[in-house]
């Protein structure tokens, strides 16, 4: 997938939430770090751009939220959590670049609740990879990217990668 | 290996400033600030550490850095017990060893410990399977409250690099002045300390400490001034003529806090003794950042508490 693919993914990935969203300004988006973030902003942009809305973009950070956290070798580094509106009573759009075992999902909605009891919870991935571990599935699928579960699915962003695409590479090593 | 690791902090128990490093202050620092976001929901609570035990071990008197410590195991979700000395079996002459053992025999995870013997923490580790924190330990260190003075500092002063740092009252004693010396030279701060001769040993200069005697000098130009409380209780001997002598050539006054950088801040780690370190007007200005290294110290201690705990239970070898 490159840089136009998923240019016009996150166009027509808009046009589904602004068809299924009737009241935007119950809207809120939330990224998860770290490229939802920046899928979740742009998203935010192409609404202004389209209905002269403005979204207000939150970021959840799950670290706190998972559920290996005894299992791991290393802690994680924790992030910060940056959500500056109220979620209670909100439509919150999660926004996410690979769905996989569905597990960050499930810790991401435990962090959502924590901060207050949104009216709805949706779903937007950028990837659906399949092998999922949970009964979760995605509202919104940029794409359904079938794959062997060793696999890595990487999905890279200009903001943070200099660059746009979406890469599937054998793991190597060990 | 991805970013969001932190292979930077591997230690099992958080004993001293002396045995990290900068990167690994710095770990912490981060963490910390990621931390403090939740003492600010109206839900002020993250599951992390549910089922797991810490147990404050309290052989000193303490408000705030048990509490603290309390607050930080609660908002991460971990159990936590209580332990005093008037409440324990020690006044019935158990040994510390064995106390320990027995505690532990209750599958603790962490012992948050204070003690009037330097090294008291040090001794625990050496027998013990949880991950001890050094919480104060005699006249020797005091990690936790260093790392909330050095989160408070870059809150105000965002860097440590060139800052001159003041911090005056009883060194001798005082195992706050020895961790926030090892962690602000460790960090490329300036660091004064300054009281009476009697209290202010010259081989501190060997870990690259500025000595200086009298306050005004030592207040010239710094950015951030760290009063620290005439410990009565651990001075055996008279270390100097009278608190009235102490009080007209060591209290930090408005006059005196002039001669300092116009931004600077002052800091105490408590308890206040006002009228006598510092006047009782300059601890309640606008300057004073005193009450907000309290609250700090929770994310601190949830940090540290995070990175302990976290991850798979390795061998109590390091």
């Amino acid at each position: 997938m490159d840089a136009t693919k998923i240019r016009r993914v996150l166009h027509r990935l808009t046009t589904e939430i602004l068809e299924r969203n009737r009241n935007l300004k119950n809207l809120v988006i939330v990224g998860l770090r770290t490229r939802g973030i920046y899928l979740g902003k742009r998203i935010a942009a192409l609404i202004k751009e389209l209905e002269r809305v403005e979204i207000p973009v939150g970021v959840l950070d799950i670290t706190l939220y998972r559920d290996d956290f005894s299992e791991l070798e290393t802690q994680h580094m924790v992030q910060k959590t940056e959500i500056p509106f109220p979620v209670a009573k909100k439509d919150v759009l999660l926004v996410d670049d690979v769905l996989f075992t569905g597990r960050t999902i499930r810790a991401a909605m435990d962090g959502l609740f924590d901060l207050g009891r949104p009216k709805t919870i949706q779903l937007l991935v950028l990837i659906d990879r399949g092998h999922r571990e949970l009964p979760i599935r995605a509202d919104y699928v940029g794409k359904v990217l079938p794959t062997s579960r060793k696999e890595l699915v990487q999905v890279r962003l200009k903001e943070v990668d200099g660059t746009d695409e979406v890469l599937i590479t054998e793991p190597t090593g060990k | 290996m991805s970013p969001e690791f932190s292979p930077q902090f591997r230690h099992y128990h958080l004993l001293g400033i002396e045995e990290l490093d900068a990167a690994e202050i710095m770990t912490i620092l981060d963490t910390a600030a990621s931390m403090a976001e939740i003492s600010e929901r109206e839900i002020k609570k993250v599951p992390t550490l549910r089922g797991k035990t810490v147990v404050n071990l309290f052989f000193e008197p303490s408000t705030r850095t048990r509490s603290s410590f309390e607050l930080a195991a609660k908002r991460l979700s971990a159990d936590i017990v209580n332990f005093s000395l008037q409440a324990s079996s020690v006044v019935k002459g158990e040994s510390l060893k064995d106390t320990v053992r027995n505690l532990e025999a209750m599958a603790t995870d962490a012992l948050v410990v204070r003690h009037s013997c330097s090294g008291a923490p040090h001794y625990i580790a050496s027998f013990c399977r949880s991950h001890v924190i050094n919480a104060g330990d005699g006249s020797h260190e005091h990690p936790t409250q260093a790392l909330l003075d050095a989160f408070t500092i870059r809150q105000f002063k965002k860097r440590f690099k060139g800052l001159k740092v003041a911090i005056v009252g009883d060194i001798l004693h005082s195992r706050v002045a020895r961790s926030n010396l090892y962690l602000l030279r460790k960090l490329g701060a300036e660091v004064v300390l300054c009281g009476p001769p009697s209290l202010v040993p010259s081989e501190f200069s060997f870990w690259g400490a500025k000595i200086e005697y009298k306050l005004e000098e030592a207040l010239a130009g710094a950015d951030v001034i760290m009063m620290l409380r005439i410990q009565r209780e651990r001075q055996k001997a008279n270390f100097f003529p009278s608190v009235r002598e102490y009080r007209n050539l060591y209290c930090l006054t408005e006059a005196r806090f002039k001669l300092a950088k116009k931004d600077a801040i002052i800091m105490h780690p408590g308890p206040i003794n006002r009228g006598i370190e510092i006047d009782s007007g300059l601890a309640d200005s606008v300057q004073s950042v005193i009450l907000k290294q309290v609250a700090n110290g929770i994310a601190v201690r949830m940090a540290v508490l995070y990175l302990l705990l976290g991850g798979k239970e390795r061998e109590a070898a390091d």
